[in-house]
């Protein structure tokens, strides 16, 4: 059944930890040391180690991977980075709360859902949606 | 130092082939937190429709953003990295990413401009298979603060 505009995704919130960041680098390949270097974080003016933004892409798609129960049905996802994800060096991190809300039904098979991420109580990406394959499409 | 405006339009040429693996899905939906047993189990996979193991969404940029640095590492860019604040990203999938896959990254300029005293470069990577089928078409905005295009 293709789900009505308006309709609101489980809400996901997901703690980002610098073990996350070290984790991450290594899977992605992504090694920029103001992901894990407070020295170099500085040393370009910013207030901390910065998760990357591909994590929090990555994570926000969760909200959506979840709902479909499908990590393959993102089948367009944009997003734009609003605010560095500062992420302390303890063990509770950096708390990211992502929601969405479906904002349009493309076809009988696809809808478009837009995301919101927010950390610290700020948004971090904005203009962020996806298009989305509906389990009942496959 | 200004973007070098003469990069747009230039395409770089294509990537050594890369073989995905399912360890490498399987390390990439751990280190992303993405718990579907269809990036682990090929029974699961295909239970969603897949021939072979699949990878989460942003899988990709596994290949990407090393394919970008044929542009972004050229010194007459005049791109300084450590300066690179990354803007956006946009992933347009014909399919997903798929074990056992060889893919290639073809990296385009697609823009240059100025936004006050920053700099925006845009690049476009399509990933194809080895033998020419479109997986996806990854887009990066790239914000250089202080290294407006001139």
């Amino acid at each position: 059944m293709t789900p009505a505009v308006g309709t609101a995704l489980p809400p996901k919130e997901f703690a980002v930890t610098r073990a996350d960041l070290i984790r991450y680098a290594g899977a992605s390949g992504d090694r920029n040391p103001v992901h894990w270097s407070d020295r170099h974080a500085a040393a370009v003016a910013l207030p901390g180690v910065i998760a990357h933004g591909m994590l929090t892409m990555a994570r926000a798609a969760r909200v959506v991977t979840e709902w479909t129960d499908d990590p393959t049905s993102l089948v367009d996802y944009q997003v734009r980075f609003s605010r560095p994800v500062v992420v302390p060096d303890d063990d509770a991190g950096t708390v990211l709360t992502v929601t969405a809300v479906v904002t349009e039904i493309v076809d009988a098979a696809h809808v478009r859902v837009d995301i919101t991420a927010t950390a610290a109580g700020a948004e971090v990406l904005t203009r962020a949606s996806a298009l989305v394959r509906l389990p009942t499409a496959r | 130092m200004a973007l070098n405006p003469a990069f747009v339009g230039r395409t770089f040429p294509a990537t050594a082939p890369y073989l995905v693996s399912r360890e490498k899905i399987r390390e990439f939906a751990d280190a992303v937190g993405e718990p579907s047993p269809a990036c682990r189990d090929l029974a699961a996979a295909r239970a969603l429709g897949h021939p072979a193991i699949v990878a989460p969404p942003t899988f990709p940029v596994v290949l990407t953003i090393p394919a970008q640095r044929a542009a972004t590492a050229d010194p007459a860019l005049g791109l300084d990295y450590s300066r690179v604040v990354h803007g956006a990203q946009h992933i347009a999938s014909d399919r997903a990413v798929r074990d056992g896959d060889e893919l290639v990254v073809v990296v385009h300029v697609d823009g240059i401009r100025a936004s006050g005293a920053n700099g925006i470069l845009s690049l476009r990577s399509d990933v194809s298979t080895v033998d020419g089928e479109r997986v996806c078409v990854v887009r990066a905005t790239l914000f250089a603060r202080g290294t407006a295009a001139a």
